[in-house]
Parts: C-alpha cells; structure tokens; sequence
C-alpha cells in the first residue's frame, strides 16, 4: 500500500511518520489539499494505531448546559441569545440538582455542562452548580467550563485564573472542556467572534489549568471562513502548548453548522473534510494521546469511518445535545451502549468505555 | 509476501481471483486494503476525475405484491386494502414534474400484481412514452411474473414491452442471488437463475439492465461472492450490465426488523469488494438513499464512480424508515467538494449537455 500512498505525493511525508518523524505546518497544508483522501487516511492510521492500538473509546456521559444566555453572540452559534431574548433560559441550582437526579439509576461517569458568558449570574452559581453535582453524584466526574468560561469566572471572582481553578477544583470540577478554541487566528476572531477571549488568552488559561494538574481538551471549530493556513496554526499553537504543559488528553474537530447562526449562508461541511479534519490533526498532534470523532457532530455513520482515520474515540451516549441541534443537526440526541460497541466492532476496533480522564471501565 | 499481499499483488495486475482469494480479502482485508485496490480499479476503468448521476424519479406503479418478501416494508397484500394502482393521470403528472427538473427517464416499478395482464403493461408504456422519456422499469421478478401470468416466455415478453416502449431494465429483486438466501427471505420470488436469465434475454435483445445486491440480512459472505460471481459471468457473456449497485438491507418495518442495519464500515467494505471483483462492470454506483450525504460521498474513494439518482421520488426505502433527501445541487456540491467533476447522465452513461 506504500505505493499508493507515494503515488498520492505523499511519499517524504509516510518516512516521517513511519519514523515518528513530526510533521511541519506546510506538510499538514499538503495533506489538507491532497485529493486522495485514502492515502492521508492511511497515514493517519499509523499513527492512530501507534498510539492507541485497536482500542476505540466512549463514555457514558451526561450534558448540561446550565444557560444559553451570552454576552458574546459568536456568529457561528446558534446556542448563545441575549439576555431580553423569548428563547433565553438559565437553569436555577436546584433545576440543575433535577437533572442530575433524573438519571441517577443510570451508569453515569461523567457530567459534561457548559453554556454562555453570562452576564450577570453571581460567581457563587458556579461553585454551587458543581456542589450540588457532587452532593447528588459523589464519584461523578465533573468537566465543565471551557477556557472561555474560566476566563470570564477569574474575572467575576476576582480571583485571577489560578485562583478561581484553585476554587472550582474544590468546588469538584475534575477537568476543563475543550470548547471555545474556535480558531485561534486574530482574523478569524476579529470577524466571528469578537468578543470572546482571544486565542493566546484561551491557551494561557488551558496552560495553567495544566499547571494545576487538571487535564483539558481542545477543539477547533472548522468549516466556516478559516482557511488551510489558519487551520494549521491553530494545530501548530497547540502542539507548542502540549510540548509546554501536556495536559491536553484529546483534540476534538468540530464540524460548523450553519443553521440558525449569522453564517447560515455557508454550506454544511462535506464528509471529506469531516475525515480530513480528523486525519491532519492525528499526524500533526504527535504529542496528543486522542483524537476524537464526535459523533453529534458528524453523524453516526462518519464517525465509526473516522475510527480508521485517526479517530480513537466517538464521544459518547450523550442525551439532550443542544448546542449543536440548535444549529441544524440532523443527528439523533442520544446513542445507546449496545449502539456504540456494535459500532465499535463492526469497524474492527475495540470498545472500551473509559472515564474522563480515559482510565479504562470496561472493555469489551 | 502473504496471501493478502499476493492478493492484492494480483489485483494491481489486473489478474482475476480465485473464490477463496476473494474471501480472504474480503474477510481479512482492512478497510484501506479494500480502499485501496477499489480506488485502483476505478481510476484505471475512469481516469477522468467524473462522477456522474442521473436526474429521474421512482414511480411505483403498484404496491400491491403477492411476492410478501420478508425484507419488504413496501408492499400490501393482495387482500389488503390500503393497495392501489396509479391512475395514468398521476403517471402523467408525475412524468411532467420530472421533465420539467431536467430528468431524463424514469425508475417504473410495482409489486407483483396478482391479475394485471400483460396488455396493461403495454398500454402503461405506451401512454409514457409519449412524454418521450426513458422508461428504465420492470425489474426481472416483474418481468418474470409477466411470463407467468400470460404463459409466454421471458424472451416474448420482453420483445413486447420493448415495443411498446421499455427502454432499460432495472437491477431491482436481485437480492442475493443465491437460492438459499431466497428460499428463506423471498420464497414466492424468482429464482437466481430466473433472474439471470431475464437479464440474459435482455441483453440478447440489445437492451441494457443494471444489476443490485441488498446484502446484510440473513446471507453468508461465501452467498454474496456467489452473487458477485453470477453477475460477473453473465456480464462476461453478454456485456449487457451498465452498472451495480449495493445497497444494505434496511430492516424497519419488515419481518427482519430485528437484525441491525449494516454500519457505513460494512457498506464501503461491500462496495469496494463490488468493484474489486466486477472488473467488466464500468460503472459502481453509490447508495445516498441509505447511506446519506456524508458516506456517499466517501464512497467515492471506495470504488464508486457514480452517484445514482437524484430520486425526485423514492417509496421503497422509506418506506424501511430512511428518509435521505438530496436535490440535484447538493450533488453537484458533494462531488465537487470530493474533488470531482459532477456530470449528469442517461442510464447508458451518455452524458446530457455535454459540451
């Protein structure tokens, strides 16, 4: 098969990842535009392979987005409404107390919750909502607040960021999403997302949480007005970041949704691209341990292909997804267990449900 | 070198395989293996980076069907009075509607109806055809009902539909060509051979046919290399088949509701395979009715060349609970978004508006 690969012009860049070489950020813009997707899928499984062997991942999670009101109004998202909007919510501490018990007969690990810049909820609501978390489910792990979120947080606290992970950690938090990365770019935030925490300022916050010994993600929210080179930046800043601190445990592409955001003129993105995204962030992070295909995102059925092309983890069953449902998926809301492993099999991998911090619960 | 390195050694060299070198590929080839000798093949029967598709619409012209196949969400029983017939004038409309979005031809197929006589058939055509469309339509198990019923031949009744205006014959009700699998799933269906010998006799009469397979239901992989084979040697004798086309069983609403849908995973490994082992079909045409946008896009660096139809409409599937829509555009947009040039088609490949 080497041939093919070579035959796709992609012969220099093979040597280097069968020598655990890493690749440079023009290598990673040549995978972006080489046209066979197959050989940049190859190449991706090598080191896919390399890292996690056959194993294929999952969680049984539950999502909480404690509010959708925003101060930022990203025009990529269809989550975040103002304040005096008909369709804003925010979910009192006991509502959130609800939502845990509903499914407390049910084999939760992990509670993942996010939501917008709130602008005025006291900093206490947060170090409560993950109070009460504990209270209801005391062996669950929380990950919550993305960088962004955090920032925001020290701000509010007055605590700085150190201190205020310093406090969230008490308060139970047990890691840090990886949302809000966007693209890191100055262009891309200056005309999407203008408001929001900057790039540097998104990778100082994930850089000390690491510090603090808590593990974090990190995304990149594709398809959109980015372009190749910006892609790669964005992988280069985070490699860099992980080369610093190591506490990222999994990059996680995003697929852009238009729908019902101020982008909706701009078409989905394709399954190619989808793979893509997933195929140059294996070869490019060498010194991320996973690369996650999310399933909500890009479809039940991309997602188990995306298992042999650098993916090594789907997510997991989720259940009431709304951030990305908000902007058009057509996706299901949940996924069953029994639906997970047949399609962890069926692609020749492993199943093997982990915890956040991917310690092994079963494998199956 | 290993068995599977000979294998695919001998696929590069363009050397047919032995059957169990076809299931040693099958079955211990990993995705890239398959991927990778089907993108070989497709590029070296199309070396134009073209994907092509159809403009066209299903008529079912009767869900009516004594044939009761247990992978079937579409059909009514004979007794049952939801069935119906179409009228000509929803023929007629529903023809107008096509021609009006650029399509070139229709996909006519119905239930095997217990008393319709062959005659309703040719006036069927006849009154189609005077719209001056392609009728792509009547699926061997029809055709060979049509026999049945009327106690003429195969070859007979083809000459008539012929002349009364069929013009292609869908590869619809191959199933899987093997008779166990049809003994089981569709026992009042026409036998493997039957449906081989219609489309011989097709052929033999200068008119071309597709060929399909619905493959994950209660068939063993050795069943679907049989089916493979008996396409392959017939399109060896008579060169008759434009396309194939798998697509997986989709189990709602049928009596094998309880058997899971074959994953995308499955679905490129078969549609690889497919163009792997039918080096004499041109043409392998990807599934987005069951497999929606995403994989059948990636379908096209599995073997696939063609993106089938647009399907302006489609009972049967959705009848199984699968509602994938696309319009012509969204086509258009998936394979140029895969780096290939969109080019609508007939059903014998010429390509329409060619410049």
């Amino acid at each position: 098969m080497d041939s093919l690969v070579q035959d796709a012009g992609l012969g220099d860049i093979l040597e280097k990842i069968e020598a655990g070489e890493r690749i440079s950020v023009a290598d990673g813009v040549r995978l972006f535009q080489c046209p066979d997707l197959l050989a940049v899928g190859y190449l991706a499984n090598i080191v896919r392979e390399r890292k996690n062997g056959n194993n294929a991942y999952f969680i049984y999670n539950q999502h909480i987005n404690y509010s959708n009101i925003c101060t930022n109004l990203c025009k990529f998202c269809a989550f975040g409404k103002d304040k005096d909007s008909d369709l804003a919510y925010e979910m009192s501490v006991d509502e959130v107390r609800q939502k845990v018990r509903e499914r407390l007969s049910e084999p939760i690990t992990e509670i993942h919750m996010v939501g917008g810049i709130h602008p005025d909820l006291p900093y206490t609501y947060y170090t409560d909502i993950l109070k009460v978390i504990k209270k209801e489910r005391p062996d669950v792990h929380i990950q919550a607040f993305t960088c962004v979120e955090i920032a925001h947080l020290a701000e509010i606290s007055g605590l700085g960021t150190e201190g205020v992970l310093q406090d969230l950690i008490k308060a139970g938090l047990g890691s840090i999403p990886g949302g809000g990365a966007e693209v890191f770019s100055p262009r891309i935030r200056e005309l999407t997302c203008e408001k929001k925490l900057s790039g540097t300022g998104w990778l100082d916050v994930a850089k000390t949480a690491h510090r603090l010994g808590l593990h974090t993600n990190a995304t990149m929210l594709y398809g959109h007005i980015e372009s190749l080179e910006e892609r790669m930046e964005h992988l280069d800043m985070l490699r860099e970041a992980q080369d610093e601190t190591n506490g990222f445990l999994a990059f996680i592409p995003l697929a852009f949704h238009p729908k019902n955001t101020e982008l909706s003129r701009l078409s989905r993105t394709s399954g190619v691209d989808d793979l893509k995204n997933i195929a140059v962030a294996r070869c490019f992070l060498d010194n991320f341990p996973h690369i996650k295909a999310y399933w909500v995102m890009i479809s039940q059925k991309l997602s188990q292909i995306a298992l042999s092309f650098g993916a090594d983890d789907v997510d997991g069953t989720v259940k009431e997804e709304i951030i990305t449902h908000m902007a058009g998926a057509e996706t299901e809301q949940a996924m069953s267990r029994e639906q997970l492993l047949r399609l962890i099999k069926e692609a020749g991998r492993i199943p093997i449900e982990r915890g956040t911090l991917y310690n092994v619960i079963h494998s199956y | 070198m290993n068995s599977l390195q000979n294998i695919q050694q001998k696929v590069l060299n363009c050397e047919r395989l032995t059957d169990s070198e076809s299931l040693s590929l099958f079955l211990e080839g990993t995705l890239y293996d398959l991927g990778f000798l089907a993108n070989f093949i497709r590029k070296r029967l199309h070396p134009e980076p073209i994907v092509t598709y159809v403009i066209d619409r299903n008529i079912n012209y009767t869900d009516i069907c004594i044939s009761a196949c247990k992978f079937c969400a579409f059909y009514k029983g004979p007794e049952d009075s939801a069935g119906s017939v179409i009228s000509f004038e929803e023929l007629e409309d529903k023809i107008i509607e096509t021609q009006d979005l650029g399509g070139t031809q229709i996909l006519l197929q119905g239930g095997l109806h217990p008393d319709k006589p062959l005659e309703f058939y040719e006036e069927m055509l006849r009154f189609i055809k005077k719209t001056g469309i392609h009728i792509h339509g009547f699926s061997p198990p029809e055709i060979f009902h049509f026999a049945t019923l009327s106690n003429l031949t195969v070859a007979e009744v083809i000459a008539r539909l012929k002349k009364a205006g069929l013009d292609s014959i869908p590869g619809g009700g191959a199933e899987i060509l093997s008779d166990r699998v049809r003994e089981l799933a569709a026992p009042r269906k026409c036998s493997a051979d039957e449906w081989i010998e219609v489309m011989r006799q097709a052929h033999l009469q200068d008119m071309r046919t597709t060929a399909t397979m619905m493959f994950g239901h209660i068939e063993t992989p050795e069943e679907r290399l049989e089916h493979l084979l008996r396409i392959r040697d017939l399109q060896d004798e008579t060169g008759g088949f434009t396309a194939f086309i798998p697509w997986p069983f989709q189990p709602d609403n049928t009596y094998y509701s309880h058997i899971p849908k074959a994953t995308a995973h499955s679905y490129l490994k078969m549609l690889a395979w497919s163009r792997i082992m039918l080096d004499n079909v041109a043409n392998i045409q990807a599934s987005w009715v069951t497999q929606g946008p995403k994989i059948a896009q990636i379908s096209l660096f599995f073997g696939a060349n063609d993106f089938g139809s647009t399907m302006i409409e489609e009972n049967v599937v959705a009848a199984a609970g699968v509602t994938f829509r696309l319009s012509e555009a969204e086509i258009r947009s998936l394979v140029e978004s895969a780096g290939y040039e969109a080019q609508q088609r007939t059903m014998n490949y010429t390509y329409v508006n060619a410049d």
